[in-house]
């Protein structure tokens, strides 16, 4: 379990991962996280177009018995949202890092990725 | 410090995620709430559940006191025979949901909640002490002598009497109907197996001293994993009784909530003559009650209902009508379900309502029980 940390991902200390590119960050959250979670039936997302602060809540994810908070790691505007979570929130478990995406976020404050975790420091935070 | 079954070694070996359950350190999942769900409808289950109660209440008034404390009529047991039934106050609160169960003519076995053992027992001694025949009532708690399992499932029947032989005597699936009950020995102690369950499956619930429930735990799993089954906790237990709209007690019922407004009725036998609570009960069955429990679907994918959330009516003149009791996303329907107290007149089936999650309101069906049914 401890190498399912891909390289080139950041994560927040509340395991939400960012792959930026081209100053766009895509986010989800980690392995660690739906592996917590169980099985996620349900991912309420924000809507494209909000503004989102880095550190507040931004996302719902509803596993069977128990409603998670997101906090989205970065500040910006939301450009785009996973659609597919709808019909098969089942993704954010089988693939969190790829199929399992949220949302994507234009960043307004690009220094923010500075205080986000490195692989190895998020994997240490896990307790890995 | 938390209470542990007599399996918690178990437990933590096959790696259960472990959580409080009413002061007990439960295991909530194994592999997965909706694997084990999938598994118990599909093949089978087995739970832990030695943390309920059992009360025996022996003597030549047994009966007569039991019928005097529970709603349904113990009158209709035969030996080795068990039923479903309600331990009221005199407002016609539930005070419990039990199983009953007539070892002998004048031995009786209560399984009761975990969460009620206390407050049963001080019920039923306090009930005891007023009962004009208590010098012939024994009544014993030995919730803390006894473990118990339940093996749930399409599959159990196939290889139950593979866990327990029966030699030369017909075998359990074949003889034990439900509600029917069989005493066995094993390891040269007595165990009872019941035709019973709380997931709308066919099973079997086991009770044994609490010494040897661990080696009957391993066995029934290594017999039967062949079979399909598959150890399952306390989240598959909750999605899987919602499915069938069975109660559980701190939900559907307390002590403020009678078994009429849970639907319950048919386990009040008004007809035996007088019982505790039956005054308000037999009011509330001819009169009828200002709320009744309903069961509902979403109408489309959303968050799931959950208990507490409110019931609001629909159409243009909204107002709130009830509360959700328990709500769960359901494995076996993929969409949200639940039960929940409102009004009578607002209660017909295929009545549109709304449940109101994080602010927004999702639209809902009520819907006839089970929510869920098999084939």
């Amino acid at each position: 379990m401890s190498n399912q940390i891909p390289a080139g991902v950041l994560h927040a200390k509340t395991h939400e991962w960012v792959r930026v590119r081209e100053g766009v960050a895509t986010v989800g959250i980690s392995h660690h996280a739906q592996h917590e979670l169980t099985d996620v039936v349900f991912v309420e997302l924000p809507a494209v177009g909000r503004v989102l602060q880095a550190g507040a809540p931004c996302a719902v994810v509803e596993s069977v018995k128990t409603a998670s908070d997101i906090y989205s790691p970065v500040s910006g505007e939301v450009t785009a949202v996973n659609q597919k979570l709808t019909q098969h929130p089942e993704l954010v478990n089988s693939d969190p890092y790829g199929e399992g995406w949220f949302f994507e976020v234009k960043l307004s404050q690009p220094a923010e990725l500075n205080g986000l975790l490195q692989p190895a420091e998020y994997a240490r935070a896990i307790g890995n | 410090m938390l209470k542990r079954t007599p399996l918690f070694a178990a437990h933590q070996n096959l790696g259960a995620r472990l959580i409080d359950f009413g002061g007990w350190e439960m295991p909530a999942h194994y592999s997965g709430i909706v694997d084990e769900h999938k598994a118990v409808r599909t093949a089978a289950g087995l739970f832990d559940i030695s943390h309920m109660g059992e009360i025996v209440v022996r003597g030549s008034a047994a009966p007569d006191f039991l019928n005097w404390v529970l709603t349904n009529d113990i009158r209709k047991l035969r030996n080795r025979q068990g039923q479903y039934t309600l331990m009221c106050n005199e407002r016609g609160g539930a005070i419990d949901d039990l199983y009953v169960y007539q070892v002998e003519a004048e031995e009786f076995l209560l399984i009761v909640n975990a969460t009620r053992i206390s407050a049963d027992a001080a019920w039923l001694n306090q009930q005891l002490a007023g009962f004009p025949q208590c010098a012939a009532v024994d009544l014993k708690n030995l919730s803390a002598d006894f473990g118990a399992m339940a093996l749930q499932g399409p599959k159990a029947a196939q290889f139950i009497d593979l866990c327990f032989p029966s030699g030369d005597e017909p075998g359990l699936a074949a003889t034990l109907r439900k509600n029917d009950m069989a005493r066995r020995e094993y390891q040269g102690r007595f165990i009872f197996i019941s035709r019973t369950g709380y997931t709308g499956e066919d099973g079997f619930e086991i009770v044994a001293p609490a010494e040897i429930t661990p080696s009957i735990w391993n066995k029934v799993l290594e017999i039967g994993a062949p079979f399909g089954l598959k150890p399952a906790g306390l989240g598959a237990r909750d999605t899987l009784r919602t499915e069938v709209c069975y109660p559980l007690y701190g939900h559907e019922l307390d002590e403020d909530t009678t078994p009429i407004e849970a639907g319950l009725g048919v386990f009040v036998a008004l007809g035996k003559g007088d019982f505790v609570g039956r005054p308000v009960l037999a009011e509330q069955k001819t009169r009828g009650t200002a709320r009744k429990l309903v069961a509902f679907k979403s109408v489309e994918k959303s968050a799931p209902p959950r208990p507490h959330y409110p019931i609001w009516s629909a159409g243009p003149e909204r107002r709130k009508i009830g509360r959700v009791t328990s709500g769960t996303q359901s494995p076996s329907l993929g969409i949200g379900i639940g039960m929940g107290y409102v009004p009578p007149e607002m209660s017909a089936s295929n009545s549109a309502i709304a449940i109101e999650i994080r602010g927004k309101h999702a639209p809902a069906t009520i819907t006839s029980k089970p929510l869920y049914r098999k084939g």
